[in-house]
């Protein structure tokens, strides 16, 4: 089946289309260099996104600390990761880095902390 | 009245790489004035990922990033004062502020770096019609409420503006469960990254359309219920049989940037109708002897890494400035022709020692496979060549001090595009 994908990589926005009828071997076109390549492979195969977030703390000298997924995780997970992360509670003192939630989803991905909070 | 050798107005990444960058430089007397409860600026609220690829090779989130800038102040024991509010600086450069802590207080500086910001444009500076309903938001301020406060703004939205602010926007009121019902935008591009639109629009179906506008806010007991949008024509006007209502609780606003800059009024300091910032010259002191500008206040940048970039410049400068008084004499103005409708520093100093000078600078319009020209008296002293040139993405070209050493008294430096396609 043939997609259309707007490469992210650069400012150029290639208009990417791809072919991906024969997954081992995925044909694009549109594209200005071999990144492009990469990402539309990468989008028909298995696309991924970072999702970032913020929770509550408590005892903390903010109300609420941001998080984020500690790489990226498959697209259509984004929602369910966004379920857990709503039933995530901090406690200060946070770090940043700190693991709020481990292997969100399964995706053997962890929630850490990106921002820190004192306890106060 | 207390006496410091330099004060910095601001405790966003500008100003502490201004502090850290001037401490590194020899003059540690500073003291770092910030509004806010926090240091890090507008950075605590931008919790997505994209920060930093250029400083730390590697993708931070906003928080992070102003993080790693306020370890080093940290580390160095620079002097900060949270909650405490600049309201005037005058052009012997003494900083009023204000501070529930310490009441009404004066500093005489040597100099003083000033590093504001920026704040969105309101709705006022934009004139839409139509009801003044609650419900409308700048996307900046539904940013801090749903990532710092943790609170809704509303449940339907609209968005007019398709700036990276907005679109990120869009996927943040996603997540926490509201239904973006569009993106509009007036301009038939957006000024937003590829990657915005991408992973914050089209992942989630949520559709913008170019070349449309707000002409309509509706309200239903003091609450927006409906906008009505319309396509706009070349000249941008609305064309009213295109005109299509959009049930909605939740109107924001991603129309822009405009640098802080009344406290540069105040001092005197002369502005860029342009930029809304400073005039500056390459050691980022503006019209006004000892007051330097870097950072969003001077010129709205859309990387904070070429912010860090631009404020330990600035801070470095004005410990020169501190410890050896002006040295400068003579300038040669730099401009931008044929496209680029800025150049940020507007003057170079014809006294100093260089090492190099970035100039940085945004074009009117995109082109495709152009040149960006540095000509020295109508010759190119140097030259990049750019796959696309774009008015969201700001640009830099170096001067080595060999090319700094040819521009004389009297020489025009014009920063212009050679070739290229629209
Ligand atoms: C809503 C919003 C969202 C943004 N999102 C992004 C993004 O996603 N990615 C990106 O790269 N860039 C983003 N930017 C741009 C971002 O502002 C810059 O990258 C960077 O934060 C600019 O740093 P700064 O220090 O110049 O300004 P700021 O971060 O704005 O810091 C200025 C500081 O000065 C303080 N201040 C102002 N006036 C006074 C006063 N009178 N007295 C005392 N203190 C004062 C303010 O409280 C603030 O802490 C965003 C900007 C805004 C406004
Ligand atoms: S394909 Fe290459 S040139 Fe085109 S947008 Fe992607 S990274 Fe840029």
């Amino acid at each position: 089946m043939s997609k259309q994908f707007i490469c992210i990589n650069c400012p150029l926005g290639c208009h990417l289309e791809v072919d991906d009828s024969n997954l081992d071997d995925i044909k694009v076109s549109g594209n200005t260099c071999p990144r492009g390549k990469i990402y539309a492979v990468s989008e028909v195969t298995a696309p991924k996104r970072m999702v970032t977030d913020s929770v509550p703390v408590e005892d903390g000298d903010v109300l609420r600390v941001s998080v984020k997924t500690a790489s990226p995780i498959p697209k259509e997970k984004i929602f369910d990761c966004i379920e857990v992360i709503r039933t995530v509670r901090a406690h200060a003192p946070v770090n940043i880095g700190d693991v709020l939630y481990s292997n969100v989803c399964d995706t053997g991905v962890d929630i850490v902390a990106t921002r820190n909070a004192k306890r106060i | 009245m207390t006496y410091r050798d330099i004060v910095i107005v601001g405790g966003g990444p500008a100003g502490l790489a201004a502090a850290t960058a001037a401490y590194d430089a020899g003059s540690t007397d500073i003291v770092v004035l910030e509004r806010e409860e926090n240091l890090g600026g507008i950075l605590n609220q931008c919790i997505h990922n994209g920060f930093g690829l250029h400083t730390f090779k590697e993708e931070l989130t906003g928080p992070e990033y102003a993080a790693r800038f306020e370890q080093l102040v940290y580390d160095r024991g620079i002097e900060y004062r949270l909650g405490s509010t600049v309201i005037n600086v005058s052009d012997d450069k003494v900083v009023t502020y204000v501070s529930e802590k310490d009441g009404l207080q004066k500093i005489k500086a040597k100099a003083v770096v000033l590093t504001c910001g920026c704040r969105e444009r309101p709705r006022g500076g934009i004139n839409i019609a139509g009801a003044r309903a609650a419900g409308i938001f700048s996307a900046g301020t539904a940013q801090k409420l749903v990532n710092i406060d943790g609170l809704m703004p509303g449940r339907e939205v609209v968005i007019l503006g398709s700036g990276d602010i907005g679109l990120i926007m869009a996927r943040r009121m996603t997540f926490e469960g509201a239904k973006v019902k569009a993106v509009v935008e007036l301009m038939p591009y957006s000024s937003g990254l590829n990657r915005n639109i991408v992973q914050c629009l089209n992942d989630f179906d949520i559709p913008l359309l170019f070349s449309h506008t707000v002409v309509d806010i509706k309200a239903t007991n003091g609450r927006v219920s409906s906008v009505v949008i319309a396509q706009v024509d070349e000249k941008l006007q609305p064309i009213m049989s295109t005109a299509q209502e959009i049930p909605c609780d939740t109107l924001l606003l991603s129309v822009g940037l405009l640098p802080e800059n009344e406290l540069a009024g105040y001092a005197g300091v002369q502005l860029s109708p342009v930029t809304n910032g400073a005039i500056v010259d390459d050691q980022m002191m503006t019209s006004v002897e000892g007051i330097f500008e870097c950072g969003n206040v001077l010129h709205v940048h859309d990387l904070v890494d070429y912010v860090s970039e631009e404020s330990t410049h600035a801070g470095k400068c004005a410990a020169a400035y501190v410890q050896n008084g002006m040295t400068a004499t003579e300038y040669v103005p730099t401009c931008g022709t044929n496209g680029v409708r800025y150049v940020v520093p507007q003057k170079i100093r014809k006294d100093t020692n260089y090492e190099q000078i970035s100039l940085r600078m945004r074009v009117a319009n995109a082109f495709r496979n152009v040149e960006l020209a540095v000509l020295l008296d109508g010759e190119k002293i140097v030259s990049r060549k750019r796959p696309i040139v774009t008015p969201g993405e700001m640009e830099t070209v170096v001067l080595n001090s060999e090319m700094v050493e040819r521009v004389k008294h009297g020489s025009k430096l014009e920063v212009t595009l050679l070739g290229g396609t629209k």
